[in-house]
């Protein structure tokens, strides 16, 4: 287990150099000077050098990366161009609610699937399993940006049905119920389409599942339908499920740039949005680098888990 | 209402459990599958049948019908009584009761039939707190001792493992002691030794001889292979293309065997006490095609001795019960096939006498 | 007279509901690949006429000719109403079919082609080959692909050139793990052995062996592909980081009308629909091909 683990973990860091170090090149892709934007009117070309000096611009990319390496090894990303205020610390403000939504995202979905892919499985071939499955290849198609303005428009909507509010964020730490309340709407636009994603995977996985000697053994015991598919037939169903939610958060963590833009959630995804329209270099650095090394990691530690939940695997 | 329930008294003339005329048939989408076509069988307390026949025969099907496992485009009709209580037609939530409880089933594979994610104990008590209504405490404390009663060593450490910590052997003990789980009066045993080694075989099956004695369970059975139900039951029905096609009393069946189908099955066992002429001849073709099935009977085209009238009519079995019952136009015994059509096919079907038999 | 008509027409209908009724039940599961095709074939009818006859719509993309915000179905020919500015939804749609259409197509072709490549050439030679592209791909799949697209909008003037490249540089290790995976199966059959012992060299191997038998599954993935990368491009540009206006594109049409959708949510909502059907219909495709094909899932 630990050899595994050791394994995986030397494998990630051939991918996290080239990670970091095509991040810090970002700012050579920069058409003139990534800190131009910065000087106000009638400023010198000397007022240019001093502050690409100050930022490190004006080194060469090597020196820079392991510059940047060595600071962000010890927690430092930079300083926002904007408001010259740590990166980090703007990254640790956001993250949380990032977190909090794709969280929340996945547990809807995961409500809402688990339930459906074991009825379909279960009643395969059926009307119900036709209709879910047309339901949700449809829904397959819809964009995450279509679907916010769905689901605004239904149920955010005074002309239709006011049930949530479209703007007004609140942080989980200062009222939770409000928080909850608002998050709900974002939360299930991501979750639209996840849902079908898990639901098929689920019923194919339970399909396999269901041919199983041991469901008939547990059926002989007079044991009633629905405990024979959810307490014998749902586990040994779910191992690929728990899988891509695993990868799923982490897509989750990297997607909700949309969401948080329309709904004005002060996340990860709106931080990035707004240093790309401000030219803010190195917050779009910091967060890029932040969000790939999340996505990384929890790919790593789903594979990993993976040998963790199958007792089969696990005794191998 | 009269009804017996669960806990009523068995009947007077009722015997333990009862199949009248029980049909099984699949609704299949190349056609209706016949799977198991009109059996009747009766078992007593303490009793065991052994249901022997070639894989497709309808065994199986035939003791899942019995457990209301049979898979959804099964229709099951006629009856199955235990006790006097009808099984068949009743809704599945007040059969379920019987499931497990009454009657209870030891699977053919033990390395797939218990559920790999799920430990022991799980697996052991949840029949005993559905059906007896026990506690944790009470139904693991009973747990314990089934896993003792079925042999397995450090009971208290097995139902704390997973299954695919045990060996196959552990495994169908395992499966053993979870068909017992809630004292059932009849126990099916379906192919229960033949995914196991020759002498882990013999101790299972001593050991379901063992418990049926002490308890005085009712017990079916199933077999592809004669041998192994020779010694240990009361009586046997010989199953073919979903029929019986003989059926009677082990010793009797194990003496004179009547059907052409039952000799070749036996003709099959590999023996070492018969000259090497006669060592196990595979019976020629293969079963038939249960869902183009013709008019007569169905071993007709495999069997040496069959003629127009095997051909066009199917034989009847005979009603009576704990007689020695046979499906077969020119049984065993009665040579000659030729000539005899009417008279000889006419009184196999009325009453197969057992005084009958004509010394080889 | 009136009873000799009707006579055969009775003894007619039942005989020709039952056709009809059982070729509708037949036909059922084809209907809506026919209906994709042909969405998919007006979509491309749209992007090649907005291409090369732009003058065949009534009305230009960037000029307003009427009312602002008319409804969907209230004048022809201009039969999708009008946005914000009163230009005509009906021409913009069909410039925007061009920005998806031109987007994704090149996009996937040279996914195919450069990741192909790659693949191709890592199942034939293996080893460190094998190693520094798995490298690359795995570096680049890291990144949640919305995220490297935001991180390269920050430093370029999006463009549709920009965008375009940047898309099928995200293709590209897609493609490669597919036909690498594909590839290296076909490449343990005995007709490549064969090829082998005959003295065939690499490029002969990979370009006449491996290539045509990895073609299948390369096809019905691009169709999904594409589905993926309208919504990537509609994304992009629902944030404002696509082609910049008054070239309309789908997403942008559905950004500059977001704050009109309780109001006129026609405005939205028919961009949306378009943007709907073609990535459904794509979707409709390229799991009918994935089907006749039977390949397996695979991410981008």
């Amino acid at each position: 287990m630990l050899r595994l683990l050791g394994r995986k973990l030397l494998a990630l860091i051939p991918v996290l150099f080239l990670v970091t170090f095509a991040t810090t090149a970002l700012p050579d892709l920069v058409d003139g000077s990534p800190v131009a934007q910065m000087l106000g009117p009638g400023s010198t070309p000397q007022d240019l050098k001093d502050l690409e000096h100050e930022f490190g611009y004006d080194k060469s990319l090597p020196v820079r990366y392991v510059t940047w390496v060595g600071n962000a090894l010890t927690g430092d990303l930079g300083e926002s161009l904007k408001t010259r205020t740590s990166v980090m610390d703007g990254i640790a403000e956001r993250f949380p609610v990032t977190l909090e939504l794709a969280v929340f995202a996945l547990l809807m979905a995961l409500i809402v699937a688990v339930p459906l892919g074991v009825w379909t499985a279960a009643k395969a071939g059926g009307r119900v399993d036709r209709v879910i499955g047309g339901v949700s290849s449809g829904l397959l198609s819809i964009p995450t940006f279509v679907s916010v303005f769905i689901l605004v428009y239904f149920f955010a909507n005074p002309k239709m049905m006011l049930a949530f509010k479209p703007t007004g964020w609140e942080y989980i730490s200062v009222d939770f119920a409000k928080n909850i309340e608002f998050a709900f709407l974002p939360a299930l636009a991501l979750a639209l389409a996840e849902i079908p994603q898990f639901q098929r995977l689920l019923r194919s996985d339970m399909l396999a599942t269901l041919q199983e000697d041991f469901i008939l053994t547990a059926r002989s015991k007079g044991l009633s339908t629905p405990y024979v598919l959810f307490r014998h037939a749902l586990r040994p169903s779910s191992f690929s499920l728990l899988t891509v939610s695993g990868l799923t958060l982490g897509r989750l963590i990297g997607g909700t740039v949309i969401v948080e833009s329309y709904f004005a959630i002060p996340g990860l995804g709106q931080g990035m949005y707004q240093a790309i329209n401000g030219k803010d270099i190195p917050v779009v650095q910091g967060t890029v680098v932040v969000i790939a090394l999340i996505y990384v990691l929890l790919n790593t530690l789903v594979d990993i888990g993976y040998s963790l939940i199958d007792p089969r695997v696990r005794a191998r | 209402m009269a009804e017996p329930t669960t806990t009523g008294s068995p009947t007077p003339d009722e015997p333990l459990l009862r199949a009248e005329d029980l049909r099984v048939h699949l609704d299949t989408p190349r056609g209706l599958l016949k799977a198991v076509d009109g059996v009747s069988f009766a078992i007593e307390r303490g009793e065991t049948l052994g249901l022997v026949g070639e894989s497709g025969s309808g065994k199986s099907m035939l003791v899942r019908s019995l457990m209301g496992i049979c898979p959804s485009i099964a229709r099951i009709r006629g009856s199955v009584r235990l006790d006097g209580r009808e099984l068949v037609g009743v809704p599945r939530k007040e059969a379920r009761t019987i499931w497990g409880n009454r009657i209870a089933m030891v699977f053919q594979d033990p390395m797939t039939s218990l559920n790999p994610v799920l430990r022991i104990d799980r697996q052991l008590t949840e029949s005993m707190r559905l059906h007896l209504g026990l506690g944790k405490k009470e139904a693991n404390e009973r747990a314990i001792e089934l896993l003792t009663l079925v042999g397995i060593p450090e009971p208290l450490k097995r139902s704390r493992s997973y299954p695919h910590q045990l060996s196959g052997g552990m495994r169908q003990r395992v499966t053993i002691a979870m068909a017992l789980a809630c004292d059932p009066d009849v126990l099916i045993a379906d192919e229960a030794t033949t995914a196991l080694d020759v002498t882990v075989q013999r101790q299972i099956l001593d050991l379901l001889q063992e418990i049926q004695a002490e308890r005085g369970m009712g017990m079916i059975l199933v077999s592809h292979d004669l041998g192994v139900v020779a010694g240990r039951t009361d009586q046997i029905a010989v199953m073919y293309a979903g029929r019986m096609v003989e059926h009677s009393p082990t010793a009797d069946l194990f003496a004179h065997r009547r059907h052409r189908y039952t000799e070749a099955l036996l003709g099959a066992v590999p023996r070492l006490d018969v000259p090497r002429e006669q060592r196990p001849r595979a019976i020629p073709g293969s079963p038939p095609d249960l869902i183009t099935l013709a008019s007569g009977c169905a071993f007709a085209a495999r069997c040496g001795a069959a003629d127009d009238l095997c051909r066009a009519q199917r034989p009847e079995l005979g009603e009576d019960l704990g007689t020695h019952r046979f499906a077969c136009h020119h049984p065993v015994g009665t040579d000659a096939p030729a000539g005899a059509d009417a008279a000889s096919g006419d009184g196999a079907d009325e009453k197969p006498s057992l005084m009958k038999e004509t010394p080889a | 007279m009136s009873t000799l008509e009707t006579a055969p027409a009775v003894g007619e209908t039942p005989a020709t509901a039952a056709a009809a009724k059982s070729g509708k039940a037949r036909k059922r599961p084809s209907f809506l690949l026919w209906f994709a095709i042909a969405w998919m074939a007006l979509v491309l009818l749209g992007a090649l006429l907005s291409l090369v006859a732009s003058d065949v719509f009534p009305h230009g993309y960037d000029k307003a000719f009427g009312e602002a915000k008319q409804a969907p179905f209230s004048s022809w020919p201009e039969f999708l109403g009008t946005d914000g500015l009163g230009r005509s939804h009906l021409t913009r749609l069909a410039f925007g079919a061009r920005v998806s259409m031109i987007v994704a197509l090149v996009s996937v072709v040279v996914g195919v082609l450069v990741g192909g490549l790659l693949g191709l050439v890592a199942a034939y030679f293996r080893g460190v080959t094998e190693m520094v592209i798995d490298l690359f791909s795995d570096a680049l799949l890291a990144f949640p692909p919305l995220i490297l697209l935001l991180a390269l909008s920050s430093v370029y003037e999006p463009s549709q050139t920009s965008i375009t490249a940047g898309l099928a540089v995200l293709t590209i290790p897609g493609f490669t793990r597919l036909t690498k995976a594909s590839a290296i199966a076909q490449s343990n059959r005995e007709y490549v052995t064969v090829a082998k012992a005959m003295g065939a060299g690499p490029g002969r191997i990979i370009f006449k062996e491996l290539l045509p038998n990895t073609f299948p599954a390369v096809m019905s993935y691009s169709v999904i592909v594409m589905a993926v990368l309208i919504v990537a491009e509609g994304s992009l540009s629902f944030l404002g980081l696509s082609i910049p206006p008054p070239m309309p594109s789908w997403g942008g049409m559905i950004n500059s009308a977001k704050d009109d959708l309780s109001l006129y949510p026609s405005q939205v909502f028919v961009p949306c629909a378009v943007l709907f059907l073609t990535v459904f219909s794509l979707n409709v495709i390229g799991d009918r091909l994935r089907a006749k094909f039977d390949v397996r899932d695979t991410k981008l």
